[in-house]
C-alpha cells in the first residue's frame, strides 16, 4: 500500500487510455480464468470429472459389442463394409466430445452464474466478457479432449483403429466440443431456473439417438434428413466417422465449415450475453 | 509547480449522473468530485441510489446519461483499465467457494495479470491485514460473516488499488465485527488510499468519512464533512422523549417553545436544542412526565431526518 505524499506524485492519478479496438470488452487475459480452472480441478474430486467419460464407454459396450454381434458388418463411409461396433464409436466419441462442452457450459456455469457470482466479481477486474468467455470456454474444450482421448484409446483396445487417420479424432473432438461450447454458455445465460435447465437434457437427447449415431441417415423419410442434417452433431458424427476409417467425400469440407460457423457465432453470442448480463 | 502541497486532481469526477430503469430514476443528476486520498460517503437509506452510483464508477453499470471519468477515463469505455486501479468491495460477498482462502487472493490477483512472485507475497501481506494468516488453507464456506468480508477487502486490496469502493462494508456484521474492519478501514485511509464508501450506518459515515454526500431518491440533499453537516442542519444536542406510542403526538403541541425545534417519530419525540438537560427541565416544569428521556449528540441520523423527514433505517 503506498504513502501518496511523496513517493506517488499527483500525475499518477491520471491514467492513459488503452486504444486498442474492444479493449473494454476483451482484456488479452484469459488465461488467468484458465490457470482458475485448473486449480479448481486439482483441488477436486477426480471421480466427477470422470465420470462423463463411461457414458459413451458403455454405449459402445453394449451397443457394439452386444447389439453388434446381431447386426454384424455395415456399410462405413464410401460403402466398404465395416463392423457395427467401428461404426459407431466415432459416433460415440462425437457424442463424448458434446456431451463434456455441455456439461461444463451449461451446468457449471449456470451454477457459477446464479450462485457462485463468479462472473460478477471477475467482471470488476481487468478481465472483460470476452476473456471470461474464452476462459471458461477452453476448460470445457479441455473436458471434452480428456473424454476424447480416453475413448480413442478404448477404440485402439476394442482394436477398431485401422488407419493412422484416427489419430486426428482427437483434435477433431476438441473442433465438435468448442462448437458445443461456445453456444451452451450463451444460451445458459438465458435459463433461470433448475426447471428450464432440464430443457438442455430435453434436446441433448434426442439429438444424441436420432443424429445418424446408430443406423445411417438413409433410414429416414426425406424431410426428417433434411432437420437431421441441419444438426451440428450429425455434422460432427459423419466427420469423425470418415476420419476414422480414412475416407473423405467433398462433404467433409461442407461438416468443418459447420463447424467453424457455428464456433464464431457461438464466441460473438456468448460475449455478447456476458455483456448483456453483466455490464448493463 | 513541485510546490510542498499542490492541489490533488480529482480522482473522481462525476457530473450529471442519470441511471434510469424502466421509467424509474435510480439515480437523478447526481454530481460529485473526489480527490486523492479522501475518505467519501455516499449516505442514505436502501435504494437511494449508492450502489448504482458504485456500480457506474466500477463500470459494471451503463449510465443513462452524464459524465463520469475515473482517473481521467470514463469507465464505461475503458473498463478494464480502469478497473485495474480500482478495489471493489461489493454489497455482498462474492468470494469464489471453490477455491480456498489464499488462492483466492492469488487467483484474483491473475485476473489483474499480476505476476505469481509477485502473487504470493502480496497474498500472505494481506492475509496478515486481514488477520486471516492462519486460515490460509481453509475452505471459503468455513469462515464466519466477518472473516469472508475481511478477505473480501483484503482481495480488493490485491492490485494496490489507487480507490477502494466499499458498498455496505460492515452490513450484517455483529458490532464487534464491525469495529475489527472500520480499524482495517481506518489504517488503508491513513495510507492513504482514496476510499469511496457506501452506507446507511450513519456512526459508520461518522467514523469513516472526511466528507460525504447524503443521498434520497437518487438525487443528493446535502453535502460535506460529518461535523459540517450536523452543524448546519442539527442541533448541538438532541433530547429524545418518549410518552407511549399513542401519547407521542397527542402531547407534541405542549412541547412548543422547547429546543429550537421538535421532531414527532411514531415511538419518539426528538427535541432540538444546545442543551438536552434544560430542555428536559423545560418539560419536567410543564407537567408532562416522559416514561424515558435521553440526551445525546446530534448525529447523521438527524441531519437525514432534517432533510428528507424520515429515517435512514425503514
Amino acid at each position: 500500500m503506498k504513502a501518496l505524499t511523496e513517493e506517488n506524485p499527483d500525475g499518477d492519478y491520471i491514467l492513459s487510455a488503452d486504444r486498442r479496438p474492444l479493449s473494454a470488452l476483451y482484456a488479452r487475459n484469459a488465461r488467468s480464468v484458465i490457470e482458475r480452472g485448473f486449480r479448481v480441478i486439482k483441488s477436486q474430486n477426480w471421480v466427477i470429472l470422470i465420470s462423463g467419460f463411461f457414458e459413451p464407454v458403455f454405449y459402445l459396450l453394449s451397443l457394439g459389442i452386444g447389439l453388434g454381434g446381431l447386426v454384424g458388418a455395415v456399410a462405413g463411409p464410401g460403402g466398404a463394409p465395416i463392423s457395427y461396433a467401428a461404426y459407431i464409436a466415432p459416433a460415440l466419441l462425437a457424442v463424448s466430445a458434446m456431451n463434456g462442452a455441455i456439461y461444463d457450459s451449461t451446468w457449471n456455469i449456470f451454477f457459477k452464474m446464479h450462485f457462485g457470482k463468479l462472473y460478477q466479481s471477475m467482471l470488476y477486474t481487468s478481465l472483460g466478457p470476452f476473456d471470461i468467455a474464452v476462459g471458461e470456454i477452453f476448460m470445457a474444450l479441455f473436458r471434452g479432449f480428456l473424454y476424447a482421448l480416453g475413448f480413442t484409446g478404448v477404440m485402439g483396445l476394442m482394436g477398431l483403429i485401422t488407419t493412422p487417420w484416427a489419430l486426428l479424432l482427437v483434435p477433431t473432438s476438441v473442433m465438435v466440443a468448442f462448437g458445443f461450447a461456445s453456444f451452451g454458455m450463451a444460451i445458459t445465460s438465458y435459463m433461470k431456473t433448475f426447471q428450464q435447465m432440464d430443457i438442455i437434457t430435453f434436446v441433448m437427447l434426442p439429438m444424441f439417438l436420432f443424429s445418424a449415431t446408430f443406423y445411417p441417415l438413409s433410414v429416414y423419410p426425406e424431410p426428417v434428413q433434411w432437420v437431421i442434417q441441419a444438426l451440428p452433431l450429425w455434422h460432427g458424427v459423419e466427420l469423425m466417422r470418415e476420419i476414422s476409417i480414412g475416407v473423405f467425400s467433398a462433404a467433409t469440407w461442407i461438416h468443418l465449415a459447420y463447424y467453424v460457423v457455428m464456433i464464431l457465432i457461438g464466441l460473438a453470442f456468448t460475449t455478447r450475453r456476458l455483456r448483456a448480463l453483466f455490464l448493463r | 509547480m513541485a510546490g510542498a502541497r499542490t492541489v490533488r486532481p480529482p480522482v473522481i469526477s462525476a457530473r450529471n449522473l442519470v441511471k434510469t430503469y424502466g421509467d424509474v430514476n435510480a439515480v437523478d443528476g447526481i454530481s460529485f468530485e473526489v480527490p486523492a486520498g479522501e475518505s467519501f460517503g455516499l449516505l442514505g437509506p436502501n435504494g437511494a441510489g449508492k450502489s448504482t452510483t458504485m456500480r457506474m464508477i466500477g463500470g459494471v453499470t451503463q449510465r443513462t446519461s452524464g459524465e463520469l471519468s475515473i482517473m481521467g477515463l470514463d469507465p464505461e469505455k475503458q473498463g478494464p483499465e480502469v478497473r485495474a486501479h480500482l478495489g471493489v468491495v461489493p454489497q455482498q460477498d462474492n468470494l469464489d467457494e471453490e477455491l480456498r482462502v489464499r488462492d483466492n487472493l492469488i487467483v484474483y490477483g491473475r485476473y489483474f495479470g499480476l505476476s505469481h512472485s509477485y502473487l504470493a507475497q502480496r497474498a500472505d501481506e494481506l492475509l496478515d491485514f486481514a488477520q486471516l494468516a492462519e486460515k490460509a488453507k481453509a475452505r471459503v464456506d468455513s469462515l464466519s460473516g466477518g472473516m469472508k468480508r475481511r478477505l473480501t477487502i483484503a482481495r480488493s486490496l490485491i492490485n494496490d488499488p489507487r480507490i477502494l469502493l466499499l458498498d455496505e462494508p460492515t452490513t450484517g456484521l455483529d458490532p464487534q465485527a464491525r469495529h475489527v474492519l472500520w480499524d482495517r478501514l481506518f489504517r488503508l485511509k491513513e495510507q492513504g488510499v482514496t476510499l469511496v464508501l457506501t452506507t446507511h450506518y450513519m456512526d459508520e459515515a461518522e467514523q469513516l468519512c472526511d466528507r460525504l454526500i447524503v443521498v434520497d431518491k437518487g438525487k443528493i440533499m446535502a453535502e460535506g464533512s460529518p461535523s459540517a453537516l450536523i452543524r448546519e442542519h442539527s442541533s448541538r444536542e438532541v433530547l429524545e422523549v418518549r410518552f407511549g406510542t399513542d401519547r407521542n403526538a397527542a402531547v407534541a403541541p405542549q412541547l412548543d417553545g422547547v429546543g429550537e425545534r421538535i421532531e414527532v417519530l411514531p415511538d419518539r419525540v426528538l427535541v432540538y436544542t444546545d442543551n438536552g438537560e434544560a430542555s428536559l427541565e423545560q418539560i419536567r416544569a410543564r407537567q408532562l412526565h416522559p416514561i424515558t428521556s435521553l440526551v445525546r449528540r446530534a448525529s447523521l441520523e438527524d441531519v437525514f431526518l432534517r432533510l428528507t423527514g424520515r429515517s435512514l433505517i425503514d
